[in-house]
């Protein structure tokens, strides 16, 4: 199982919060983007052009980050925080 | 969420005092000879437009962790000798607190030089996003002047 976050701008894009995928093998992150195309177009789109910042397990992540069962990888639009 | 009022760095939907802040980071030594704040507040203004709403979205865990790297790099890396990060998130109205950090040291130079850094590091790698509500809508801040 691995578990899929979006945050701020991203939910709207792809029009969810989370989504859980079950998976056999570990997926490498073109393989994820595939995935989340067929429900999220445009979120899958944002992905391979990488206009989005990666995390797996709270950490920074990227492109050649390969995914394993019970990970946590979340999409991250750029941070606004601060004032 | 983070709201134990006793960490040094914490995320919180509820307000905070400054005074109250401070006097906790200085009773961490009795060498502390300056301490430097940095206090974020909401700004009506932004881009030409004026903003009724502020509201701040972080993500549980992972912004925590940042803050306390950032914290711990600031001791290491500037010589100070502790640093506190509060950062409050849910709708905030203009003109209250947003983020504040504090550092201490022994001296002021290095507290000053870790403030900055760590405001800036924040805004870089912590993942907290803002939404600003104007007449015109609501809208996802994607830079960090």
């Amino acid at each position: 199982m691995i578990t899929i976050k979006f945050f701020a701008s991203l939910k709207t894009i792809a029009e969810m919060e989370e989504k859980i995928i079950e998976v056999s093998n570990s997926i490498s992150m073109d393989q994820l983007s595939e995935i989340i195309s067929k429900t999220s177009p445009k979120m899958g789109e944002f992905i391979r052009e990488k206009k989005v910042m990666i995390s797996v397990n709270e950490e920074m992540a990227d492109s050649d980050t390969i995914i394993h069962d019970g990970d946590e990888v979340a999409f991250l639009p750029p941070f606004s925080g601060g004032s | 969420m983070s709201t134990t009022t006793d960490s040094k760095v914490r995320i919180q939907l509820e307000d905070f005092s400054v005074t109250d802040e401070i006097e906790v980071m200085k009773k961490v030594s009795r060498n502390i000879g300056g301490i430097t704040t940095f206090l974020g507040t909401g700004r009506e203004l932004s881009k030409g437009e004026n903003i009724t709403q502020l509201n701040f979205e972080h993500y549980p865990k992972m912004a925590e962790k940042k803050l306390e790297e950032i914290r711990l790099k600031a001791i290491k890396d500037y010589g100070i000798i502790d640093m506190s990060i509060i950062h409050r998130i849910g709708p905030i109205e203009i003109g209250e607190n947003i983020v504040l950090i504090v550092a201490v040291g022994e001296h002021r130079k290095e507290t000053f030089v870790a403030c900055e850094w760590a405001i800036a590091e924040l805004k870089r790698t912590t993942p907290i996003w803002k939404r600003e509500t104007t007449s015109s809508g609501e809208v996802w801040v994607q830079d960090t002047p």
